[in-house]
């Protein structure tokens, strides 16, 4: 018998620790086959973030990095400039690259360093139980806006990551797609290998942001989590290419 | 398909699940054209009532159970 479809080579042959229905599992695989497709797994060097997807390093069979807090995109400046051949991509959530890390991912998107950036918009900080994130939507409940976050009481709009970068000279690349059924997962894959392909071809900065489940800080379970991406989340945040150059 | 014994439909793709890994999430379930997937009454070590095929197998091997699983527990095999 031939294998059609097989979990990719440079994944680890390991379960994960995500919870039932979290979209770092896809995402984890679905970075690790492009990386397979491409055949770099011995040239790629991943920056894992703090968030969930800090033990990501344990579940791809490639080299990776690990940063503090929102400071993935400085420390894989800092990889790329050493070693310009490699394939540097950073996987960072919505807390590490659009609250603490602001500055870094705003500053290495405006230098157009020749990086691919995984960024996971979960509209949460999922590890530390919920909070607020600067991309919770309007109305979502969470452990610090428990009435739903609301703009006119001082909580802010949720920031549109891949629109703002996307007005920086330095980006070459900017979309936004979601997770929540096979074709949206297989169409984030396309991208993702196009983000990979673009620091390949030596252009500036690719940003693939990702709209993703988290059903343990959303109290929802793992098919409403999908259903919630697909009807509120995208109302917010429009799906498509945003910058291509 | 091909035509087995009987006449019956007999679907050319197998699938290999490791059903201790799976976290029973059902995004596969929900995905499948084919509605082939099941929850198992059995649990799995983690306690957890895992994913199998029915009976029938008329799997198309279209790979989205595939996509969607977080656990990357799902892979398709062909005859
Ligand atoms: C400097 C620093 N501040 C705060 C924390 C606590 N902390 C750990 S993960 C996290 C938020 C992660 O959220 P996100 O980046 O959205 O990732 P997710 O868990 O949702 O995937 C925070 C605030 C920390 N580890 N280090
Ligand atoms: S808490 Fe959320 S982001 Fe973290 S592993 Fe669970 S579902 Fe995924
Ligand atoms: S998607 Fe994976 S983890 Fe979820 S129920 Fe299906 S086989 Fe199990």
């Amino acid at each position: 018998m031939k294998i059609k479809f097989s979990r990719p080579k440079s994944l680890i042959d390991v379960e994960t620790h995500y919870c039932a229905g979290c979209g770092h599992g896809i995402l984890n695989i679905l970075t690790a086959k492009v990386v397979d497709e491409l055949g770099i797994r011995d040239k790629t060097i991943g920056v894992a973030p703090v968030g969930c997807a800090v033990l990501a390093y344990k579940y791809w069979n490639f080299d990776v990095c690990e940063a503090a807090h929102g400071r993935a995109l400085a420390v894989a400046t800092g990889i790329k400039r050493c070693h310009p051949d490699k394939v540097i991509f950073t996987y960072q959530g919505d807390g590490d690259l659009a609250s603490i890390g602001m500055a870094e991912t705003v500053h290495a998107a405006n230098r157009g360093e020749k990086i691919t950036c995984v960024f996971v918009n979960n509209a949460c900080y999922g590890m530390t139980g919920g909070q607020m994130a600067p991309t919770t939507i309007v109305g979502q409940k969470t452990t610090t806006t428990p009435l739903g976050r609301s703009p006119e009481s001082g909580e802010g709009w949720p920031i549109k990551m891949a629109e703002l970068l996307s007005g920086l000279k330095g980006v070459s690349y900017s979309v936004r797609t979601a997770v929540f059924n096979p074709q949206k997962v297989m169409q984030t894959y396309q991208y993702i290998k196009k983000a990979f392909i673009n620091q390949i071809e030596g252009k500036g900065f690719s940003l693939v942001e990702v709209l993703s489940p988290c059903p343990a800080a959303w109290r929802k379970t793992p098919l409403d989590s999908m259903k919630w991406i697909e009807d509120e989340m995208v109302k917010y945040f429009p799906l498509g290419v945003i910058k291509r150059e | 398909m091909s035509k087995g014994k009987n006449n019956i439909k007999l679907s050319v793709f197998e699938l290999r699940i490791k059903k201790d890994w799976c976290k029973g999430c059902q995004l596969c379930l929900v995905s499948c054209p084919q509605k082939y997937l099941e929850l198992s009454s059995n649990l799995n070590k983690k306690g957890v009532n895992f994913i199998q095929g029915k009976e029938k197998n008329n799997c198309i091997g279209c790979g989205f159970c595939f996509f969607m699983c977080p656990e990357g527990c799902i892979e398709i095999y062909q005859k």
